[in-house]
């Protein structure tokens, strides 16, 4: 997340001991709220959102980008394309 | 009500039953013993081996029945790498080569075995769930005087159990064959539903996945592979699996290996047409819904598929309720609370998760009045992980 080649986010989803779907629902509902072309991060900790955040992306055309690790889970970074 | 869980265990087949209580009233004896009760069990015992070696291609002294598919598995994989605790092969480590999406019981003897100081490298899938043979070939490592620790044993599915797409087993044979690995094929998926390709050297398989009874492992051993029993030494089984035999058991899994066989054209078209139309009218019928796994070649059985926004675990119990008996891979419906490996490795979507798998003679009605309460089951529960926001449509969520 702090990688200088990372930008920052403009949305930040905090899904930290929520268990899927509610992390990738969290990041559906939320998307358009940033304008397109720019990222959405989400903060997740079920193993289930490794998968399922570029997974989702895919299949809903979104742009994944980068997943990093935290102390505890991952932060997914995720580029509205539309 | 309908039973829908067949890859996880397919009903007892009629003639195993018929050949299980015939073979309680004969074949209960100690198969080594040479009195007369013993002789006549071993004749059964010896009679059910030669039955299934017919079947999967190898010679009858080459089968050992075990007493479960993982058991056939930790004593196939344990056995290529030479490890008893504590007592490492003196030709060196070993390296394993496994495909990412092999049953968990041949990854937990792998890691086992990786634990221990062997190598391990897992090989990928594409999206659609079939192992790359390029980067199944490209692991492996012929012995070479000089070189890394000599890949010891190569694993890889005939099909796998989540998705149903049938391995390309012939072509990784070959690039095996060509660096001198031994390939270990697990069938427990495919048996008596497709063809085994030759150029294994050690096969294993489950009696209760094609409609014999529980407790019923094989573990096939071909003439000339370095394989030894990695357990205390038992006159059992040609010595490769320790304890007394199920005769009785081996007999029935042997009939329905026999009689799924027979059936296999017959029987499989059916559930492919059924299967095929699942796959087709899924997605059409809910919104936001993905069928995972090539559509060919696949074993006729088995589809699986994953709604968006849904939890897995939920939609099991709602169709349970409904009277409709799936399995799912997603986390939350799996005693691990980790989702399904196979779907990760596909990059596939887990939760939402739900395996249609057909047993033998599912007639159309079940499977159109799945499709039927499907549609309504995976609406309501979207709403209830939304209660914020009731009756917002997926289709506005994710336009």
């Amino acid at each position: 997340m702090n990688s200088p080649t990372v930008p920052a986010p403009r949305l930040t989803i905090d899904a930290l001991g929520r268990k899927c779907p509610i992390p990738i629902i969290m990041l559906a509902e939320r998307i358009r709220e940033v304008p397109v072309g720019e990222l959405v991060a989400v903060l997740a900790d079920d193993p289930a959102a490794r998968t399922d955040v570029p997974a989702w992306c895919t299949l809903k055309s979104q742009e994944f980008v980068i997943a990093t690790d935290l102390d505890h889970g991952w932060a997914f970074l995720v580029r509205r394309s539309y | 009500m309908a039973y829908f869980d067949a890859a996880s265990s397919e009903p007892l087949h009629p003639a195993a039953r018929e050949a299980l209580l015939a073979a309680l009233d004969n074949g209960w004896a100690d198969p080594v013993r040479l009195h007369r009760e013993g002789r006549r069990a071993a004749l059964l015992l010896d009679a059910a081996r030669e039955r299934v070696a017919a079947l999967i291609g190898c010679r009858a002294d080459e089968v050992s029945f075990t007493a479960s598919g993982t058991q056939a598995v930790q004593l196939a994989v344990l056995g290529m790498a030479g490890a008893r605790p504590g007592e490492p092969r003196r030709d060196g480590p070993a390296h394993l080569v496994a495909s990412a999406v092999e049953h968990s019981s041949v990854l937990s003897a792998a890691a086992w075995l990786e634990a221990r100081g062997a190598e391990l490298t897992l090989t990928g899938v594409d999206a659609g769930g079939r192992v790359l043979v390029s980067d199944f070939a490209a692991a492996l490592r012929p012995a070479s005087p000089a070189g890394p620790a000599p890949t010891r044993l190569a694993c890889l599915q005939a099909a796998n159990p989540e998705t149903g797409v049938v391995q390309p087993v012939a072509a990784v044979a070959a690039a095996c064959s060509q660096a001198g690995v031994p390939l270990l094929v697990d069938a427990a998926a495919a048996m008596g539903r497709e063809p085994v390709p030759p150029g294994w050297s050690l096969l294993t398989a489950s009696a209760h996945k094609w409609g014999g009874p529980a407790g019923v492992g094989v573990l096939a051993v071909r003439k000339r592979t370095r394989w030894r029993s990695p357990l205390p030494a038992d006159e059992r089984e040609g010595r490769r699996v320790p304890g007394y035999p199920d005769v009785p058991a081996v007999l029935a899994a042997a009939a329905a290996l026999d009689a799924m066989t027979a059936e296999r054209q017959t029987g499989s078209e059916p559930l492919r047409s059924l299967t095929d139309e699942l796959r087709r009218e899924v997605p059409r019928l809910v919104p936001d819904t993905v069928v995972h796994g090539h559509p060919h070649p696949r074993l006729a059985h088995i589809v699986t598929f994953s709604c968006l926004y849904v939890d897995g675990e939920a939609l099991v119990s709602a169709l349970d309720a409904a009277g409709f008996s799936v399995s799912s891979g997603s986390a939350c419906a799996l005693e691990t609370g980790r989702p399904s490996h196979v779907l990760a490795a596909m990059g596939a979507l887990t939760h939402g998760n739900v395996r249609v798998s057909l047993p033998r003679g599912t007639t159309a009605e079940p499977v159109r009045q799945f499709l039927a309460v499907l549609p309504g089951i995976v609406a309501g529960l979207r709403d209830i992980v939304r209660p914020a926001s009731p009756g917002l449509r997926v289709e506005r969520l994710a336009a």
